[in-house]
């Protein structure tokens, strides 16, 4: 069994429910996925009907398709998990996530981990760019399930 | 938070944390492997990580792993660092300015 690579747990102060539809909305992903790149200033959507099987997609706002993979486990409220594919020049490579959801009180335990990445993914720079951007991800999700609001990140922020 | 702070005002407690983020997920024993502390300060110390969530554990068949965990991490980027480097890039704005209105001479 290989290990995984990258292991994210934060608490969030929300339902399962919401934590869920943040996780795979299309909607609600656009508004938290991408906006800490401020350089590429694009939102992108996570796009699927979440049947085990079933294509994912991560439709950038060019329409372009950053990353996709299939849904492996979708039992809402949960666990959720898909694989996570990406071309790097003519090559495939792939990996997996997995979200697990899990209520205490008025809070969730959101666990996720990113493992069984291919050897054409193990380069360095992908296992950076995924240890980089999870947090930046989830923390403004979460940001978003707690307050309604982004985190304060984006260049045009920055620069107002 | 408090916890965090306090779980990273120790030097053992960063040096183990400099040791998973540059090689994640390792057992109790490589974890140990190569430090002047004993085992069981280790476990102590790991304690107090995980307690403040800095660090995770994931079972993998009979081994328990540690991680790092970036979130309270990006907590605290999000509650002070950020605003730092709003701070510096008003200050580089401005600095472009003036070099730039200095070309116009």
């Amino acid at each position: 069994m290989s290990k995984p690579q990258f292991a994210y747990v934060t608490y969030i102060a929300t339902t399962p429910g919401k934590l869920w539809e943040a996780l795979t909305s299309a909607e609600f992903t656009r508004q938290y996925w991408g906006r800490d790149w401020p350089d590429r200033g694009m939102h992108r959507s996570l796009v699927s009907d979440w049947q085990p099987g079933a294509e994912i997609k991560m439709l950038m706002q060019d329409g372009e398709t950053e990353f996709y993979g299939e849904v492996l486990e979708a039992d809402p409220p949960r666990r959720l998990s898909y694989t996570f594919k990406f071309m790097m020049g003519d090559v495939e490579a792939g990996s997996r996530v997995t979200f697990d959801l899990e209520p205490n009180g008025s809070i969730v335990k959101l666990s996720l981990l990113h493992e069984d990445f291919s050897p054409e993914s193990v380069a360095d720079h992908f296992i950076a760019g995924i240890s980089n951007g999870w947090p930046a991800i989830l923390s403004c999700m979460k940001s978003l399930l707690e307050t309604g609001k982004p985190l304060d990140l984006t260049k045009t922020k920055m620069d107002a | 938070m408090d916890e965090v702070f306090k779980a990273l005002a120790d030097a053992n407690r960063r040096q183990l944390l400099d040791r998973l983020h540059a090689d994640n997920g390792q057992t109790l024993s490589e974890l140990c492997a190569g430090l002047a502390m004993s085992r069981q300060a280790v476990t102590k110390h790991l304690a107090i990580l995980e307690a403040a969530n800095l660090v995770v554990t994931v079972w993998r068949g009979r081994e328990k792993l540690h991680y790092l965990n970036p979130a309270p991490i990006a907590g605290i980027y999000d509650r002070w660092i950020h605003k730092y480097q709003r701070r510096r890039m008003q200050a580089l704005k401005e600095l472009k300015k003036q070099l730039e209105e200095h070309d116009d001479e």
